[in-house]
């Protein structure tokens, strides 16, 4: 039982780090209807920021998290601007390719400022953990989770409360009516980036907090799109729900395979996010919430 | 003033849609755009607000003018701003919106006056008052056009250009819409009127424009064009024989077959 809560816990600390990128992905999609597979490169650079404020210039960790988040955000913009917009019209299938050239140059740019060796956040979670009885918790775990609640909910609100939010929901179910109202639609699709390139940051900050930021967490990143496909490419809950169904299944596997599935292979748990994949797609061909038909290729 | 000088409008570069449109919109009056199916009266209303991009449309010639300003380069954000606000065909509310959002939306380019210009909606709909937390896609379809024409309003308006308001309603419904655009019209909001009901639109507009395959044919006095003769055979249903072929009916089956194609 106590085995079986850590892996929960467990769970939904991953969990809620593929939701936020996941929620990216969405978010960028739902806005300007483009397939971005930069969320990995965004998320890498992002923590790179947050290692650089708060190692080298050496700030307090929060204020270096605050830094990092809004010059990604900066960044996804210039990003938006610069390569994503002379794009609109054009077909979807190349805009995706685009995205994912981006994504390469990113990765690149993000490693090559972090270096060979891990990098330390300087977080103030380490690898401290919470005793709860028989429990063993890791702090960063719970911080992952709690601080994932707090970004998730502010979003939710701002799409549903703010003016801004609510035009960017309106864009994305009827892009030339949003226009007729007044609705600066480039704008939306400028912050809808923005958004996605702090999520990552937020993101990438709690996959290397504890063990440090090394090229080990991109890999870990790309399985945010399995995430974002199981709950529906149009759906932000779904990007939730998928995210943290990808983490406890992760989660799980990594607790229990051994013992029952062991034929499996050792890093099978890497592997068991595109199985569940498979399966839900087989069941729900547009996700677990999605709606929308993208291009059939 | 809002002035169409001499448009000519282009679809991917190669379909001629407009040839030499010129008209104006008077402050404060109300004037009609009629014409059959495909005469392009849409695509003059999409020059306007700037919505020609969308389907890969090009103003090739010609200008528009807001009080002699060319506002045809601008955004449509941009022309919003300048007090003009279409509502489009087909009434295009955001179904999973509330009725309360729908009007929200309507006035993100006025935010600061957003409670008085949610007063003047409320006062000219009452029924949209009532349904306000209700999901926009249940309405009937005479108060989702109400709606469509109440979130126009949002931005308060100079120039409100409205694209079909009657299409599909019931007549009851039509002269209740005639009734609310008149009564737009009289808080001193100028309309530019798209109709295919010619009856409906002629009876309240002070002047009258006939578009035909891409240009201004006849361009009269609304009173006058009630009592023209070809205007009564071909648009009022007022013909003999002849005018048979254009049965409500036709027009009908025809849109059927545009929206599978769109
Ligand atoms: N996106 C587009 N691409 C190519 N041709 C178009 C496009 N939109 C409209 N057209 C064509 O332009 C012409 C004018 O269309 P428009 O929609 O402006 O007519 P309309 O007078 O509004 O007709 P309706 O009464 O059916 O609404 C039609 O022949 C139509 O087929
Ligand atoms: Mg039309």
């Amino acid at each position: 039982m106590t085995e079986f809560l850590q892996a929960t816990i467990n769970g939904f600390a991953t969990g809620a780090i593929y939701a936020l990128l996941a929620l990216g992905f969405v978010i960028i999609y739902k806005s300007s209807e483009v397939l971005s597979f930069a969320q990995s490169g965004l998320m890498i650079l992002g923590a790179f920021w947050v290692v650089y404020f708060s190692t080298v210039l050496e700030l307090n960790f929060w204020v270096a998290l605050l830094l990092g988040i809004i010059l990604s955000a900066l960044i996804g913009v210039v990003i938006e601007r610069s390569m994503l917009r002379p794009m609109v019209g054009k077909p979807a299938f190349s805009v995706a390719i685009l995205t994912i050239g981006l994504n390469i140059a990113l990765t690149v740019i993000g490693f090559d400022l972090i270096g060979v060796e891990i990098r330390s956040l300087g977080d103030p979670w380490g690898i401290q953990v919470v005793q709860m009885g028989d429990l063993v918790v890791s702090r960063k775990d719970l911080a992952t989770i709690v601080s994932s609640v707090i970004v998730v909910g502010s979003l939710l609100a701002f799409f549903r409360y703010t003016r801004f939010g609510l035009a960017m929901r309106a864009t994305a179910i009827d892009q030339e009516t949003a226009l007729a109202q007044g609705i600066p639609v480039a704008r939306v699709f400028a912050v809808a980036w923005a958004i996605a390139a702090g999520l990552a940051t937020i993101a990438g900050v709690f996959l290397g907090a504890g063990t440090g930021v090394s090229a080990a967490i991109g890999v870990r990143a790309i399985r945010a799109l399995p995430a974002a496909v199981i709950g529906g490419l149009d759906s932000i809950p779904g990007a939730i729900v998928g995210g943290l169904i990808i983490g406890l299944a992760e989660s799980y596997t990594v607790t229990y395979q051994s013992e029952y599935l062991a034929f499996l292979g050792q890093n099978f748990s890497t592997a068991v996010a595109y199985v569940v994949m498979f399966l839900v797609l087989l069941v729900r061909p547009y996700g677990i919430f999605g709606t929308r038909e993208v291009v059939r290729v | 003033m809002l002035e169409v000088a001499n448009l000519e409008v282009v679809y991917h570069d190669v379909v001629l849609v407009l040839r030499g449109i010129s008209f104006r919109v008077p402050d404060g009056k109300i004037v009609a755009l009629l014409g059959a199916n495909g005469a392009g009266k849409t695509t003059v209303l999409r020059a306007i607000s700037g919505l020609l991009d969308v389907h890969h449309g090009d103003i090739t010639k010609g200008e528009v003018r807001v009080d002699g300003t060319p506002t045809h380069k601008l955004t449509p954000t941009a022309i919003v701003g300048t007090g003009v606000t279409q509502v489009m065909e087909g009434r295009r509310i955001f179904a999973e919106f509330t009725v309360e959002e729908n009007l929200r939306v309507g006035a993100h380019s006025s935010p600061g006056e957003r409670t008085d210009n949610l007063s003047r909606v409320f006062d000219l709909f009452p029924v949209l008052k009532e349904r306000r937390k209700h999901t926009a896609g249940y309405l009937s379809g005479g108060e989702q056009q109400m709606l469509a024409m109440g979130r126009g309003l949002m931005s308060n308006p100079r120039f409100l250009l409205l694209d079909e308001p009657s299409l599909g309603l019931a007549p009851l419904l039509v002269q209740q819409i005639r009734d609310l655009i008149v009564e737009i019209n009289s808080q001193g909001t100028a309309i530019l009127l798209v109709e295919q009901n010619a009856t409906m639109a002629l009876s309240i507009a002070e002047h009258g424009f006939i578009m035909e395959t891409g240009k201004i044919v006849m361009d009269k006095p609304a009173d006058e064009l009630m009592r023209n003769e070809d205007v009564q055979e071909f648009y009022l249903g007022l013909g003999g024989a002849g005018t048979e072929r254009k049965s409500f009916r036709d027009i009908k089956h025809y849109k059927r077959r545009k929206r599978w194609l769109s």
